[in-house]
């Protein structure tokens, strides 16, 4: 591709979310008319008064604001986890949850549930439990030495999630089924419905923590995806890459999981789709896998919020919707995503 | 065995420190003239003066105002089954589902909520950091104000009241209040006259299976201790629901086996190790009415009132010879505001 219709590509993608953007503050179950939505932003963007009936207006800045905003960072975040990790362990059946963040993040936040804590706190738990569950499979792999050091850290990071998902197991079984089993449930299934504005402000700088060193390592997170031997040939420290590319990916999953429950489906199958688009070059994958996640999980959760009278949890309809389109994007695609 | 109990007696503990009487404090002569309610959680919650909308939160919450202001509530938490649609005035069950707000990812869409503009929002159960944290969120977000009930056995009469003051259905709600006071102590004051010997030893079975059941104190098998009675499994200590196995029951022998899951009802008659069982042996199986909402448990709100005196009867016939179907007809008039046609108070207390 010719550098210009690349910049021509990525200004139609961002143009192609901020209408989607726009779409989504526009629907709900909350009939808010175009013109009042408009002048609330106006009005929030420039501080001045709008004179519109304040439920509307919490609709727009304190419901639909920040689950568009929710729903943008973390689809963007899971997708870009999962980039990265499909081209470090150089599988393309690898998700962000496979060194078991989401499974440790789960354990806290269930934990929390059990503890009848509040919501801060069990948001805290589920955050701390993940980089904790991470941290484990890191040290127990490099205290295994002599063997294939991606497959001994895919192997703990399996093991390790088996042990978290049984103490998730045992804690629901002692929940209280009136009160704990249902949010655990629910938590387990995703959700952006309770999203806050605070939920935003306290994760934005963490994914933002999390996706600069993948940017600014891309091209050596490229060269991941060769042989140790051959990545050393030239001149890459694999080990410290991959340090900081499971680093980064930890911070931004952890945080996205703690503030929406467990999304599985996106890490996974989103760089398939920026993959079919742009190849697998990570200086193009990362950026399209970005902006994929974003537009689908903001997609999905507007759908989540509006095509029924309640809730559809999210994990439920990720899968449903965007299975028939991947393999449909499969079928038809021409370019050699491997 | 021990963390759940350790879970309930710090439930147990939360209670008591959460649920302060609920106090309603007017500020008069302030221009709308709101008030500011105290709820079980110790929230303060403004509440304006006059209230013709209420959202229910769970189950437990939507019968407790259905019973004290049918005409306030805005809808309920799920659509209904056939089986329990006719005991419920046409124009109330008619009234649409939101779906429920309680817990972590609610079922219910919070624009939904907002459209059906709702005075204020009530939950009625357990009362625990987690929710109040909730409860202040969803409240921070839409404005409405969120207000906690505890849903405990001997606070049932708290909150009847409090509806009834907040809704502005004084009467009714003491009406009900009353009931449900003359209710329990009339079974406790019979209860106490049984002798300890003479407490029969009870096995509640959950789910399809009948291997569940509720340990001391958990909400669940609260009814059993209501009654006097010995919950068998009290054995395995204090705590929420757990799963046993049939040899376990086998060995406990209870004199008499109570469900509300007409599978497990069905089964046990016909189950190789469930049929050796000598209550169920003796036809001391007892299922318990579910329509429109279960008599024992399921959800634990003032339904559990008529499966008291239900249970009773089953327990200690001596003590309460009386013929249930008057009571259960007031009952279902009282709080579920339409009398059951003789045809489903026959559906009601077929022998069971």
């Amino acid at each position: 591709m010719t550098s210009a219709r690349v910049s021509l590509a990525v200004a139609a993608a961002c143009a192609a979310l901020a209408g989607l953007v726009i779409v989504a503050f526009s629907v709900g179950r909350y009939p808010v008319a175009a013109g009042d939505l408009a002048s609330i932003l106006w009005a929030k963007l420039t501080g001045a008064a709008h004179g519109i009936d304040p439920t509307v207006e919490a609709v727009v800045t304190k419901i639909r604001g920040p689950r568009v905003a929710a729903a943008l960072l973390i689809g963007a975040a899971l997708a870009a986890a999962g980039a990265a990790y499909q081209n470090m362990f150089r599988n393309p059946l690898v998700s962000p949850d496979i060194l078991g963040v989401s499974a440790g993040a789960a354990v806290g936040a269930v934990l929390g549930i059990f503890l009848s804590l509040n919501v801060i706190a069990i948001q805290s738990l589920a955050f701390a439990f993940g980089l904790g569950a991470v941290g484990l499979v890191y040290m127990t792999a490099g205290a295994v030495r002599g063997h294939d050091p991606l497959l001994v850290l895919v192997l703990a990071g399996v093991v390790v999630g088996s042990l978290l998902g049984a103490c998730v197991a045992l804690m629901k079984y002692l929940a209280d089924p009136y009160n704990q089993l249902p949010a655990i449930t629910f938590w387990l299934l995703g959700s952006l419905a309770s999203a806050s504005p605070e939920d935003v402000w306290s994760t934005l700088p963490l994914m933002l923590l999390g996706l600069a060193p993948m940017w600014l390592l891309r091209w050596r997170i490229n060269l991941l995806s060769l042989d140790d031997e051959e990545a050393r040939a030239l001149g890459v420290e694999t080990g410290r890459i991959r340090l900081v590319v499971i680093m980064a990916a930890t911070l931004m999953t952890s945080a996205a999981v703690a503030i929406s429950g467990v999304i599985g489906w996106i890490g996974l199958v989103i760089p398939h789709f920026a993959r079919l688009l742009v190849g697998p070059d990570f200086s193009r994958l990362l950026p399209t896998s970005v902006l994929l996640g974003a537009a689908f999980l903001l997609a999905v959760d507007t759908l989540a919020r509006t095509v029924a009278r309640i809730e559809i949890p999210l994990g439920v309809l990720t899968a449903f919707i965007g299975t028939p389109l991947f393999l449909w994007q499969l079928a038809t695609a021409r370019r050699g995503w491997q | 065995m021990r963390v759940a109990a350790m879970r309930s007696g710090r439930r147990r503990f939360l209670c008591s420190v959460a649920t302060l009487a609920a106090a309603v404090a007017c500020h008069c002569g302030h221009a709308q003239s709101a008030r500011v309610v105290t709820d079980a959680a110790g929230r303060k919650v403004p509440l304006p003066a006059r209230v013709e909308r209420i959202y229910a939160a769970g189950p437990p919450a939507s019968i407790l105002v259905f019973a004290i202001a049918p005409d306030k509530l805005i809808g309920w938490t799920s659509a209904w089954h056939d089986a329990e649609r006719p005991f419920i005035a046409k124009r109330y069950a008619d009234l649409p589902a939101l779906g429920r707000l309680t817990g972590r990812g609610n079922t219910a869409n919070v624009e939904v909520v907002l459209q059906a503009k709702p005075d204020f929002i009530v939950d009625y159960g357990t009362v625990s950091p987690t929710l109040s944290s909730l409860a202040d969120r969803v409240q921070e977000q839409t404005g409405i104000p969120y207000l906690l009930l505890d849903g405990d056995f001997d606070r049932m009469t708290d909150a009847i009241r409090l509806i009834g003051t907040v809704a502005g259905e004084e009467k009714r709600a003491e009406a009900l209040a009353r009931y449900a006071q003359e209710t329990v102590s009339e079974i406790n004051r019979r209860v106490a006259k049984v002798p300890a010997g003479k407490r029969p030893r009870i096995y509640y079975g959950r789910g399809p299976q009948g291997i569940n059941t509720g340990l001391a104190g958990s909400i669940s098998a609260e009814f059993i201790e209501q009654l006097g009675a010995v919950n068998v499994a009290a054995e395995l200590g204090r705590g929420g629901l757990v799963q046993v196995s049939i040899e376990q029951v086998l060995r406990w022998n209870p004199y008499i086996v109570v469900t509300i899951d007409p599978n497990f009802y069905a089964l046990a008659t016909k189950h190789p190790l469930w049929r050796e069982l000598p209550a169920i042996k003796a036809g001391r199986l007892h299922l318990a009415p579910n329509v429109p909402f279960g008599w024992i448990d399921f959800p634990p709100s003032i339904n559990r009132l008529i499966g008291l005196r239900w249970l009773a009867r089953i327990l200690y016939p001596d003590a309460f010879p009386e013929d249930l179907r008057p009571i259960v007809r007031d009952f279902y008039t009282r709080c579920y505001h339409q009398t059951p046609t003789e045809a489903q108070l026959d559906a009601l207390l077929r022998p069971a």
